[in-house]
């Protein structure tokens, strides 16, 4: 199931449910994603606020398309994707990915692999405002190199 | 009609977020698509020329410069995306 809500989320509810879908469920995987109080310019600098915007439809759909990709991989009994949107704070939560398999390693693997396409090619942007100034986030290298290991290890 | 949208950064830097247009005769693909846009909007025509990387999606898929548009097409520009 994919979610997009401006709303917090409970990860013991998620787990709950998410160990109650996966029926004999080996191994469960879940990720939280918070909000860092990252230095932006300088060390006195820090990040109070963080504004996500997104492309409504196309995103569930992108994250559709890399759940599915993930249950052609390796053996899924099920999967949940939460996305929040709108005004966070430093120390939220931000984004939540669990995956329940009979083995650990499709869990674990699933999980990261649907965290670093998401990250890549999910429509959601940042924009981060500290205590000098409000601006949006730059993609990094780091996040399509990840998506390069994963097809190359196909 | 073609329905244009505009996301994060280029969504600011135009002051718009949606905006229709008739297909444009001589319009083929994305490429003369933005030759358009930034023949009739300087703004769109800065944003071109001095934003980094801009990420073309029609009916919510990312497409290269070469990719075909017909009339009803959803098209989005943005900047790469920054989620997670």
């Amino acid at each position: 199931m994919i979610t997009v809500q401006f709303e917090d989320f409970d990860i013991g509810e998620e787990y709950a449910a998410l160990r109650k879908q996966a029926g004999d469920a080996g191994a469960i995987v879940t990720f939280t994603g918070l909000v860092r109080e990252l230095n932006a310019t300088s060390s006195s600098d820090k990040i109070r606020s963080l504004t996500l915007e997104h492309y409504p439809g196309m995103t569930e759909r992108c994250l559709a398309d890399i759940t599915a990709q993930a249950n052609t991989r390796w053996q899924l009994l099920s999967t949940r994707i939460i996305h929040r949107v709108g005004a966070l704070q430093a120390g939220d939560q931000i984004v939540f990915v669990g995956t329940a398999s009979a083995h650990r390693h499709h869990a674990f693997e699933s999980a990261q692999f649907i965290m670093d396409y998401l990250k890549s090619e999910a429509p959601f942007w940042k924009k981060q405002t500290s205590t000098a100034d409000s601006h949006w986030v730059e993609s990094r290298d780091s996040d399509a190199e990840a998506i390069a290991r994963w097809q190359k290890s196909k | 009609m073609l329905t244009i949208n505009y996301f994060a950064s280029i969504r600011e830097a135009l002051g718009k977020s949606q905006e229709q247009l008739e297909l444009p005769s001589g319009v083929k693909s994305v490429a003369d698509l933005i030759a358009h846009l930034a023949a009739g909007s300087t703004r769109f025509r800065a944003l071109i020329e001095n934003e980094g990387k801009i990420l073309v999606a029609v009916n919510q898929t990312v497409v290269g410069r070469a990719h075909l548009l017909f009339e009803h097409d959803e098209i989005a520009f943005f900047p790469p995306m920054t989620g997670g």
